[in-house]
């Protein structure tokens, strides 16, 4: 069998950080397309602004002790946050820091359809759910 | 006999093979989590536990619940609940199958009779935060720390 050079490997490994992050991009831009379609013929594009509001609230109808995203995540969206009863670590939620946040469909949902009704008690809207996104990108 | 001391040298070490993991499994050790769901989904907000910690009982009324997961809304979408339920029946242990918390099982009772005041320090936080006083929980090590 013919050897690999490891400076191929290097190489081929120093490609693959780039490719792995323009998944990721993808991905993520495939689910806010997603959302976007859903907020129907008014849309006119999502707000980081309004996504910071969101995320730090607080917010009235949920659940007294989760008034906001940043009672978990802080409001800092670089930080590690905690679970509220368990105090688990949860990974920061700013994409700079976990990029391969919002990278899944089914996951973005599972943790909007738990934790909306936790922080505003209700679901979220498919206009909020895209502002939360492109506000944690660009952190 | 030579026949009998070969039995008798064979038969000691064997009997003790055959204890050591039954003595382990009910003092300090139970088999780690090996399931990725079960891994991800239990451990995104509390420790995984290990299926060994409650009887299949009371795996599948916490797995029939999630949308109610001791107050939380801990709902999967159901494939992956059923896998996660499967792996933990397979592996459950004993205990009373009418109790939902492992906290509340029997012998978690027995092996933590000392001061409520104890759960409530920072570090600890929840008395089900178990590697808080036991390090190797997430590895199945429940050694008295």
């Amino acid at each position: 069998m013919k050897k690999t050079s490891p400076l191929l490997i290097l190489f081929l490994i120093s490609l693959s950080a780039p490719a792995l992050a323009a998944g990721n991009d993808a991905a993520r831009k495939d689910i806010l397309d997603g959302y976007a379609a859903a907020v129907g013929p008014g849309f006119a594009g999502f707000s980081a602004e309004r996504g910071r509001a969101l995320f730090l609230g607080p917010h009235a109808g949920g659940k007294p002790e989760t008034p906001a995203c940043a009672t978990c995540h802080t409001p800092d969206p670089r930080a590690t946050g905690h679970h509220y009863r368990t105090g688990r670590d949860i990974p920061p939620m700013a994409v700079s820091v976990t990029p391969d946040r919002f990278t899944s469909q089914a996951e973005v949902e599972k943790r909007f359809g738990r934790d909306c009704p936790a922080v505003l008690g209700r679901d979220c809207s498919p206009l909020e759910k895209g502002d939360f996104i492109t506000y944690l990108a660009g952190q | 006999m030579a026949l009998r001391r070969h039995f008798l040298c064979l038969a000691l070490p064997l009997t003790l093979l055959a204890l050591a993991p039954a003595f382990a499994d009910e003092d300090e050790w139970v088999p780690p989590v090996r399931h990725a769901e079960t891994l991800k989904e239990c451990g995104e907000c509390h420790m995984a536990f290990q299926p060994a910690l409650l009887p299949a009982g009371s795996w599948r009324a916490i797995m029939g619940n999630l949308s109610d997961h001791f107050g939380e809304d801990a709902s999967l979408p159901p494939a992956t609940a059923a896998s996660i339920e499967h792996y933990l029946v397979a592996g459950a242990g004993r205990g009373d199958p009418s109790l939902p918390r492992i906290t509340e099982q029997r012998w978690w009772r027995h092996e933590h009779d000392f001061s409520p005041g104890r759960f409530a320090r920072p570090e600890v936080r929840s008395k089900i935060n178990c590697a808080a006083c036991h390090q190797g929980a997430e590895n199945g090590y429940y050694e008295d720390d």
